[in-house]
Order: C-alpha cells, then structure tokens, then sequence
C-alpha cells in the first residue's frame, strides 16, 4: 500500500479515537442541556476526575487505607469512576444548581465554570500538570492489532469500540425506552411531565449524574492513552464546545456524529499539515457558523 | 456619573502611587480598564464573552512587537493595540453574533483558543517564553516612561480617558438601545432597530478597550505572555465583572482591584488559587449575583429611599434577561 494512503488512514484511526472520546464528551453536554439547559462547563473537570479516580485506585488508594497491596484494577475503575463522578454530580446539582433555577442560563455556565477551576486548582497541587502515567492496562488488552495498514493497539481498539457501544446505548436508550420518552417530554416541556406525576426534579437530578458519568468514563477509558493531568480537562472541553456548537445540542446521533467525524478530520489534518491539527476543529466551527448558523444538527 | 465622582476617582488615582506600589496600581489599572471593557458588553448589552483574553493579548502581542521590533513610540504602540482589539473584535464578533445565550460564549471562546494557538506557534511571539523586553521609550518623544511615575499617570490618562469613554457610551442614545437589547431582544428588533449592528459594535468596542488594556500592560510590565491570551485570563474577567458588579459603571473596577490584590496576596499558595478563584465564583453565583458594588448600591437604596422593591424588580429583570429571547 502506499506509505502516503498508509499514514492517513493510521492517523484516521488515532482520529477517530479521539473522536469516541469527543463524542461520549458532547453526548453527556447535549443531554444536560436538554433537561438542564444549562452548558455544563466542569465537563471537562469530570473527565480529568475520572482519569484521576482510575489513577488513585490503582496506585495510591490502597496506601490510604493502610492496605498497600490493594490496587483497584482497570475493570473495576471502569466501573466505579464513574459511577463515584455521577454521584459528585449528583451532589453539585442538588446543592448547587438547582438553586439557579429561573435564572439567565448564564449562571449556571458561569457556576460550573467555578467547579472546574476548583477542580483543577485541586488536583494541580497533588498531582504534576504535566502530566502522570496510568500504567494499569489489563494484560488482555496489551499488544497490537494487525488492521492492514498499520499496528494498532488493542487497548485503543477497545477504547473506541466501547465508547460506540456505550454512545449507542445511550442513543437507544432515550430515544426508544419509555424512561427516554419521559427525558424528552420533559426537555420539550417540564410542567406538563410534572402535572402527570412525574418527578421530574429527580429526573433532572439523575440526568446530571448520568452526563457527568459519561464524562468520568471517557476519562477512565483516556487515562492509559494520555497521560492524567489536572489540565487535561480544560484542554478537551474547549474543542467538545466548538464540536458541540458545529453539530448543534438539538440531537444526541448528531452530537455522536459530530463527535467521530470531527476527530477523524483532526487526525487525518496532522498528516496533511500537522501544525494546523490543534486549529482545525475551530475553523470548522468558524465555517459552519458562517454557513449554517444553526449547526449541522441544530433546531434552532 | 457626577462631577462629584471624578474629582473623587481623579483624586485616588493620583494619590494611590505614593501609598501602594507604582507597579501594582498600574496593573490595578490596566485590568480595571480590561473589566470595564468586558462589561460594555456582558453588563450593557446581556452578551457573555468567553474569549475577551484573545483581544487583551492579542494586543499586547501586536503592540509590543511595533514598539520593540519598529521602533515606535509607546502612544502610537498603544493605539496599535488599541487597532488589534478592534480588528479582532470584528472578526469573532461578526461571527459569533450569529449564535445567541449560551452558544455565543462557547463560539468566543474556541475562537479566542485559535488566537492562543497562533500565539503559541507564531514564530514573532516567543513561544513559551512570552515577548520580552519590551521597551517602553519616550512618550510623544519628550517624557521618559522609564521612569516610574511617568508611567503610572500616563496609565492613570489612558484609564480615565477610557473610562470616560465607557461612562458616555453607556449614557448614549446609543448605550440605551444597548440596554433594550440585553432587557429583550425581541422588542428591539420589532422596534426597528438593527440588533445585530447594534450587537456587532458593541462587541467591537469593548474588543478594542480590551485591546488598549493589553498594550498598555504590555508597556508597563514590558513583556506579553502565553497567560494574556490563556482562556484562564476570559474566566478572570468575567470574574472581576461579576464580583463587582454585573451592569454597574465601578463594580468592574471594583473587581478587578480585588482579584488583583488577591492574586498578590496569595501567590505563595500555589495551585490553590486557582481553587480560591473558582470558589469565589461559586460564591459569587449563588449568594451575590449583584457583586460588591451592586449589593452596596441595593443596600443604599433599601435604607435610605427604601425603593427595595423597585429595585428588586430591575434586578429579576436583568438575571432573566436573555430568558426573553427567542
């Protein structure tokens, strides 16, 4: 094959991981938003509490306790980080957020912007901003995958096929079970819902949780990727923004979608022209904006 | 504003170099200027930006390159930076005019982010290590700004003319129109006027105060950094906004001289800071929406004209003011 096809296709696929991770990222913000209507700027605060959650489990929480040869594995980070990062959202929306409601969305943009920097301010003074390895890949998902045209790693494999998956579960689970209907009637229209005896404050309550669960799974699944850094969040969250606003938050596939394509068009621009790879979702964003204000998948 | 609080902000300003450092008080100053700038914007016309820190350092990048490289003199400097913020300002604002409420600060924000990356590649920024060196000359060729007290009341003219400027815009047949905008869009556009135009220059204007903020700080610290165009430094002037006062003509000021003090005083700490600084938002959100000079102004007028509740209604109004638009 030739080295140039070969090159753009592996550069794709690195793409493409970053782009499950983009996707799982901008799902979490558009549901949110539907029933929040709130942008949930500590998005990315909770994915770097994900990858620090795995982080700890595995080489620090063990020492804590006194029970130094307790390392909480992959498997069970995979489980538990966010299930832990759902619940410290759970608890920001219930003390925090529910008290802006009826205020301008602005304040609650602004709030969560707050927590991300505590967040970050926090994890920065116990952890280098450069960055810390995970080293806990699970023996089954060392090595490399043959695809063809390149070696690629299977942990990255499963990384990208379990965040399909997990998108897909989402996707099918509101847009297809009756808990997902109640989702949508409520974001379309919340008093409605109430009036027919729903708790939609609770509704609100666990649909946080469950957007910042995603966002802490896409950081236990990044964790052995990048390295886990305080500033890992801040950087992904302003490209999930520009994603979010070039697909539009009116449709979950549309934030999938977006998601993949964007981060599969950034991997395949680092082999073109490798120094506008970190620019080019924002031209994107800057083009689509010009063309179609509304975003490919808005409803506005 | 009265005759009253100029001779007063007039009289501070000359005093405060011979009772705090010269230095501090100019960065007082240049980020009280780049506050005020921000509230143009979020405070009188209901737009939060997220990516004001692109026009501030983006100047300061520009501006200290002319005065280094060119060799100009510091108040053509100025005035390039100054130029940038405008220039700028017109490119992000006409595009993300487009986008309302919410979209509008993620749209500023990742475009302020392709201001920082070209800062960071560009080959006249320095990369890591910031535009250095800056030299601060002679103002208008006679005035030697070496000298610290020279600079300080040249920043203290910058500031006060700007803030004049501020303070007419805002009482302007055209900061009204403004005003109705962030009260309800919609009725302004069915009143005829031109929303966006109206939004467009609103926003280029309070880029290109931003700007005169940054190349003025460029000149006084003599270099520009990585940390100028750095969303960090956004979120920080929305935080010396909100902390003094969303929509008040000193809250801004107000702010941003405590964010700066606080910097100072806690820059042993560290990364808590940053923490401190979120917190502060937090606190700010949830309990003081009005800041430190909106609260004090309602205080006022509780206790002695006790127009509590007309008061209490202008300030619904303004935190469910884009709540009105389409």
């Amino acid at each position: 094959m030739d080295p140039f096809i070969k090159s753009v296709l592996s550069q794709a696929m690195l793409g493409l991981n970053n782009g499950a991770f983009y996707a799982l990222l901008s799902l979490g913000l558009a549901v949110i938003f539907g029933l929040l209507n709130i942008v949930n700027f500590a998005h990315g605060a909770f994915y770097m509490l994900g990858a620090f959650l795995a982080l700890i489990g595995l080489t620090q929480f063990g020492g804590w306790i006194g029970m130094p040869e307790l390392s909480i594995g992959f498997w069970w980070a995979l489980l538990l980080s966010p299930l832990l990062v759902g619940l410290f959202g759970i608890v920001i929306e219930r003390t925090m957020l529910k008290r802006l409601a009826g205020l301008d969305h602005l304040y609650g943009l602004l709030l969560t912007f707050g927590v991300a920097l505590v967040l970050q301010g926090f994890f920065g003074n116990f952890y280098n901003m450069a960055g810390t390895p995970y080293p806990g890949i699970p023996p089954s998902l060392r090595g490399v995958v043959d695809l063809g045209f390149m070696y690629f790693p299977k942990y990255r494999l499963f990384a990208l096929l379990f965040s399909l998956a997990v998108c897909f579960v989402t996707w099918y689970a509101i847009e297809r079970t009756k808990l997902g209907a109640l989702l949508r009637a409520s974001t379309e229209n919340p008093k409605l819902v109430e009036a027919f005896g729903v708790n939609v404050p609770l509704l609100v309550t666990l649909t946080y949780g469950f957007g910042c669960a995603l966002a802490g799974l896409a950081g236990v699944m990044a964790a052995p990727i990048y390295s886990v850094s305080p500033l890992m969040g801040s950087e992904i969250i302003i490209v999930v923004f520009a994603v979010v606003v070039i697909g539009g938050m009116g449709s979950i596939l549309g934030a999938i979608v977006t998601g993949l394509g964007l981060g599969l068009i950034e991997g395949v621009v680092k082999v073109l022209y490798p120094p506008a790879a970190s620019l080019v979702v924002f031209v994107i964003m800057a083009i689509v904006l010009m063309v179609r204000p509304s975003g490919l998948f808005g409803r506005e | 504003m009265t005759r009253k609080q100029w001779f007063l902000l007039l009289g501070l300003g000359v005093v405060a170099p011979f009772v705090l450092y010269p230095v501090f008080v100019m960065k007082m100053l240049c980020f009280a200027l780049f506050a005020c700038a921000f509230n143009l914007l979020l405070g009188y016309t209901g737009l939060l930006s997220f990516g004001h820190a692109a026009f501030f350092g983006g100047a300061a990048y520009v501006a200290g390159y002319a005065v280094k490289s060119w060799g100009v003199p510091p108040e053509i400097g100025i005035l390039i930076g100054l130029g940038v913020g405008a220039i700028l300002g017109a490119a992000v604002g006409a595009l993300a005019i487009r986008r309302q409420g919410i979209y509008f600060a993620m749209v500023t924000l990742a475009l302020a982010q392709i201001v920082y990356f070209v800062a960071v590649k560009a080959p006249f920024t320095g990369g890591e290590d910031g535009l250095q060196g800056i030299p601060r000359g002679r103002l208008f060729g006679i005035v030697d700004l070496n000298d610290t007290m020279n600079m300080y009341y040249f920043v203290l003219a910058i500031f006060l003319l700007a803030f004049w400027s501020i303070a007419r815009i805002i009482d302007s047949p055209f900061g009204q129109v403004l005003k109705a905008i962030r009260e309800n869009e919609a009725r302004a556009l069915s009143l005829g006027y031109d929303v966006d135009r109206f939004k467009l220059l609103a926003f280029v204007l309070s880029a290109a105060l931003a700007g005169l903020a940054g190349a003025t700080k460029a000149l006084v610290f003599q270099f520009a950094s990585l940390t100028d165009v750095h969303w960090t430094t956004s979120g920080e002037v929305v935080l010396m906004t909100l902390l003094g006062g969303v929509g008040t003509l000193f809250g801004p000021m107000v702010g941003a001289f405590t964010v700066v003090a606080l910097h100072s005083e806690l820059s042993a700490l560290g990364s808590w800071v940053t923490v401190i600084i979120g917190a502060t938002f937090i606190v700010c959100v949830l309990v003081f929406r009005r800041g430190i000079v909106g609260e004090l102004q309602a205080l006022a007028q509780r206790h002695f004209w006790g127009r509590r509740e007309a008061n209490e209604a202008e300030l619904a109004q303004i935190e469910q003011g884009s709540k009105s638009k389409p």
